[in-house]
């Protein structure tokens, strides 16, 4: 196929920033013409920890890793580098935690460039004013929102279209590190930037937004994908992994709810009509996709808060007679608990939470096992919610003698359970719940977001 | 008289995921179009099979047939919000299990 100077070709190395890739595999994609490298630094889907704390799951020593290969890569090459999502959440502090680590790299291998920051964090009485204004509407399931519960967020992000990230493009950014984006704003700001459609775009870039994981083997590093008028080619940048028409278009199942639309700021993107065909062993060509513009422009939002305090213990029970009444054990257990905690510490079941979660039994399907076989061992995981991390920590304390001695039933000896640590409760420190499902109306897609642009200049 | 087959034994691959914090999402691949059929036809897996299983309203469950990739997948709101304090899972990834044990009939077999 002959290229048209629109055309665009992109490294995504791999599902997330700091999961690592080899080397190789990013010189493969440079050789073969890559215009730009994209990367996804976060995903919500290890919890609203991440969110609450402004903190990033992964380790700075692998983020700072893969940074050094795809940032030297792309300032030898002359090409953009975009990383979404900085620091997991995406918080203002993400964004700087990442910043500081490109600096650092900089620093050491004397590069100079253009760096724009964008910023997605969001004030909690911004949004209480559009909420007021009728701009904030929920999303299915979405739990009750008012000022209170906006306000109770640590932390609340806007997820960004392509449209910051374009604008940065446009103003002559060599490496754009933004917060919280959707995973396909980076690949689809390129790709628009230089007047792709939106359909091949946008589907191209749900496709990478992963890495590997639209290959034969997801663990070997990322893909390239080559975006023009009629539709995208995709394949894989370790030669031994190769792209399918089955593993391309199985992606689009992966962690979405719909498997043929799914919702960008802009619009809707719409694979139900999209062709997949392998054009060699390794490389599959994409047609059909189709992008419908949404009459109002929304942008999603993601709030995390404090639900309180825990400490867990975890204890283990390996006595057949009490495993064979292990659910009487608990119930047991918990009754005199709450006897307990009511009696020395004054609180009601209202003013704590507590949870028995049965390893080895049914701690993972609880109620929906349909296997109820007799467990051989189970680990108890007990878990105390409270107010304050002393309150958490006191509820532990008093089931301690609980879950080390509880007897079925009345007995002359008292059983010992197997403890695993000394001392057992394990305080966790906040608890952490995503509050908000909601999008917010906006009149244009930058408005809630800030960039700044300076050069960085270590040569 | 035929050992009763569960969906687990009938599918190629049947896996669980978060789809976001509030929704999960189950998908079940089949090795042929025969097996997917069997599957994919009314009446042998519907909205209140699954709803039974997870103990969710079935006006909740989503059932999308996809004759061209051979799979079924299935996505209903999260009974639990990912991460909240009853949350079994934080990504959904063991929950497929109960559909994979459920008994199927597959169509013309």
């Amino acid at each position: 196929m002959i290229r048209d100077a629109r055309d665009i070709s992109v490294i995504f190395p791999t599902g997330m920033l700091g999961g690592g890739f080899p080397a190789e595999t990013i010189e493969r994609g440079i050789e073969l013409g890559a215009d730009a490298i994209a990367v996804d630094g976060g995903s919500t889907d290890s919890g609203p920890y991440y969110l609450g704390t402004g903190t990033a799951k992964t380790t700075e020593t692998a983020v700072e890793r893969d940074l050094h290969v795809l940032l030297t890569a792309a300032r030898a090459a002359d090409i953009p580098l975009i990383v979404t999502s900085c620091g997991t959440a995406g918080t203002n502090s993400g964004v700087d935690w990442v910043a500081a680590i490109v600096d650092a790299i900089a620093r050491e291998e004397h590069l100079r460039f253009t760096l724009s920051t964008i910023f997605s964090e969001q004030h909690a009485d911004a949004i209480t004013a559009a909420l007021a204004a009728g701009a904030v509407k929920p999303l299915s399931p979405a739990g009750a929102i008012d000022a209170q519960v906006l306000r109770s967020c640590e932390h609340i992000v806007g997820l960004m279209g392509f449209e910051p990230i374009a604008d940065a493009l446009a103003g002559g950014a060599d490496v754009i590190l933004a917060g919280r984006a959707t995973d396909t704003a980076s690949v689809a700001a390129l790709a628009l930037s230089r007047g792709l459609p939106p359909g091949p775009t946008w589907h191209a870039a749900k496709t990478v937004e992963c890495g590997g994981f639209c290959t034969t083997n997801p663990q070997s590093g990322g893909v390239l994908v080559d975006i023009d008028d009629a539709g995208f080619t995709v394949r894989p940048l370790d030669p031994n992994s190769a792209c399918t028409p089955t593993t391309v278009a199985a992606h689009m199942l992966y962690e979405n709810a719909d498997p043929f639309r799914m919702r960008e700021p802009s619009g809707t993107l719409d694979t139900s009509q999209a062709e997949y065909r392998a054009v060699d062993g390794k490389t599959v060509r994409v047609e059909g996709s189709r992008f419908e513009p949404a009459t109002q422009h929304t942008i999603k939002l993601e709030g995390s808060a404090i639900a309180g305090y825990e400490t867990i213990a975890l204890v283990g029970i390996r006595d057949p007679n009490v495993l064979a009444e292990i659910d009487t054990w608990i119930e047991i257990l918990d009754e005199i608990l709450t006897d307990r905690v009511r009696a020395l510490l004054g609180l009601d079941r209202t003013e704590y939470d507590t949870q028995f979660s049965a390893y080895g039994h049914n701690a993972v399907l609880g109620m929906l096992d349909p296997d109820t076989a007799t467990p051989r061992e189970v680990g108890v995981l007990f878990k105390a919610r409270a107010r304050d991390q002393a309150t958490a920590t006191a509820i532990a304390k008093i089931a301690n003698p609980l879950l080390l001695h509880l007897p079925l039933r009345v007995e002359s000896h008292l059983p010992s359970f197997a403890f695993a640590t000394s001392p057992p409760e394990i305080e966790r420190g906040a608890a952490y719940e995503f509050v908000l499902n909601h999008t917010i109306d906006v009149a244009s897609p930058v408005e809630l977001f800030r960039t700044e642009t300076i050069k960085v200049n270590h040569a | 008289m035929r050992e009763p087959r569960t969906l687990g034994d009938v599918a190629d691959l049947v896996r669980s995921k978060n789809a976001g914090p509030f929704w999960m999402t189950l998908d079940i691949f089949f090795a042929t179009d025969a097996d997917y059929e069997g599957v994919a036809a009314p009446g042998v897996l519907e909205r209140r099979n699954v709803a039974d299983l997870y103990r969710v309203p079935p006006d909740d469950v989503h059932i999308f047939r996809l004759p061209n990739l051979r799979a079924i997948k299935i996505s209903f709101p999260r009974p639990v919000t990912q991460g909240s304090f009853t949350d079994r899972d934080i990504h959904a990834g063991q929950q497929y299990i109960p559909l994979s044990q459920l008994p199927v009939q597959p169509h013309g077999q």
